[in-house]
């Protein structure tokens, strides 16, 4: 009797005898990620599931990413399978207006110039000795953009999920604070004070509109197959918006189902930072990387600014190249901000709009070109 | 003479921070311009009196529609 309670007794004790140093380490990370996401509002709705499922998974005997758990079903069902982050991408789409980016298409350029990041971080990566695989994943943490870093890293490096699922999500949500030193820097006075008018600037038809998802789903998908489940899924959201057709659908791609699948991927992900897995020098170098990545996108997004404003006789403020990227609308906002700390009566929202949008188009390229090249290689 | 200041970008105009007759400097807030879900605030481009204010609160505007007169 005596010993069939004492051996009960020890049971309770068992979660605590098995601690590892890694798991209150990992325990006290997730709580930072909680932190963030709930008192400093940083990315809430991602570092908050991420930050509990962290917490879930280090604590020793609950097994919740063992045969069976119910974290290891959520993973199997939506990260393995790449569903979380395609899904989340129609909602993304639904969400998303491309009309600024359609009214004035050179921004597009500007999207583009601000994924070379990425590959600039993907060359850092394989010179430090990272796998081609491991160094794409890194790499893509450039493209400011969760579910694109979520769907590259879950299939061709699922072991650094973690790491650059937190980079990611933090560094987005850090735009504001990195992005305008490096605007400062890169640009002059006279280019800063760039007034951009907005007269002139057309409408964009209902037609356009339509056709636009469809036209860079064919042509992007034949440029990149391998990309085409990340292009094809954010255009049938803006395709659902623009069609006002489907208004059941994209309300519910763009509430319901974004919210549950966001819920179910942060879990996955935080699922997937184990002390043992995630504790190491490997990690901190990814967190390196990847805010190497988001500084060098703002970096050549800003140069290929001036760029364009030395090509149109000083007409384009370089400040919108920071939007290039594709942490929309934020970094949109940060160079409106920054653009009228310097000329109250300059509002470059609608143009940086359209780079933003151009930003968020071209990372979902960037992914999808690297994973054909990468096919084309026979490395995938 | 007057000046006219502009909504620089189509928008709905969050409020009106001024009353007409009122005397305001250069780079004094008028208005707060909604665009693009963000708040934006919209300055005097000169000192004057405020001689008309030709929207009201709750009002879309588009680019170039006229918002205020200044004398």
């Amino acid at each position: 009797m005596v010993e069939a309670i004492s051996n009960g007794l020890s049971g309770l004790a068992a979660g605590t005898l098995h601690l590892h140093w890694t798991n209150p380490v990992m325990i006290a990370i997730g709580c930072g990620l909680l932190y963030l996401g709930i008192k400093k509002d940083f990315e809430p709705l991602l570092l908050v599931p991420i930050g509990f499922g962290c917490i879930l998974v280090n604590i020793p005997l609950a097994d919740v990413m063992g045969e069976g758990g119910f974290l290891r079903t959520i993973y199997d069902a939506g990260v393995i399978t790449e569903l979380f982050p395609l899904l989340i991408f129609i909602g993304i789409g639904a969400m998303t207006d491309f009309s600024p980016l359609l009214q004035n298409p050179v921004t597009f350029l500007l999207g583009a110039a601000g994924q070379f990041g990425i590959f600039l971080t993907l060359g850092l990566a394989l010179l430090l000795g990272f796998t081609q695989l491991d160094a794409v994943a890194v790499g893509i943490i450039g493209a400011c953009d969760g579910p694109t870093a979520i769907y590259v890293s879950s299939q061709y490096a699922p072991h650094l999920l973690g790491a650059v699922s937190v980079a990611a999500y933090s560094y987005m949500s850090l735009v504001p604070v990195f992005q305008p030193p490096i605007m400062r820097f890169l640009t002059t006075q006279k280019e800063k004070n760039i007034i951009m008018s907005n007269k002139g600037i057309k409408p964009v038809s209902k037609t356009a509109k339509i056709l636009f998802p469809l036209v860079m789903t064919i042509c992007g998908g034949l440029i990149a197959p391998m990309g085409l489940p990340l292009i094809g899924t954010i255009m049938l959201g803006n395709l659902m918006r623009e069609s006002g057709a489907v208004s059941r659908l994209t309300k519910a791609s763009e509430n319901e189902i974004a919210n549950v699948v966001t819920l179910f991927l942060g879990l996955s992900v935080g699922a997937t930072m184990a002390g043992d897995a995630f504790l190491n020098p490997k990690t901190l170098l990814i967190l390196a990387l990847g805010f190497i990545a988001i500084c060098l996108d703002t970096v050549c997004g800003v140069l290929f600014g001036k760029l364009m404003c030395f090509l149109s006789g000083g007409k384009v403020n370089p400040l919108i190249g920071a939007a290039g990227i594709s942490a929309f609308p934020m970094s949109a906002r940060v160079v409106q901000r920054e653009g009228q700390k310097y000329n109250k009566r300059n509002y470059l929202l609608m143009h940086a709009m359209g780079a933003n949008a151009g930003g968020q188009i071209g990372s979902v390229m960037a992914a999808a070109v690297m994973l054909s090249v990468l096919k084309g290689m026979g490395i995938i | 003479m007057s000046v006219t200041v502009e909504a620089p970008m189509p928008g709905k105009i969050l409020a009106i921070k001024v009353r007409a007759g009122d005397t305001v400097k250069e780079d004094d807030e008028l208005a707060v311009l909604e665009a693009m879900k963000m708040e934006n605030l919209i300055y005097a481009p000169a000192g004057g009196t405020v001689k008309e204010i030709k929207v009201e609160a709750g009002q879309n505007v588009v680019t170039g529609q006229v918002i205020f007169i200044i004398e």
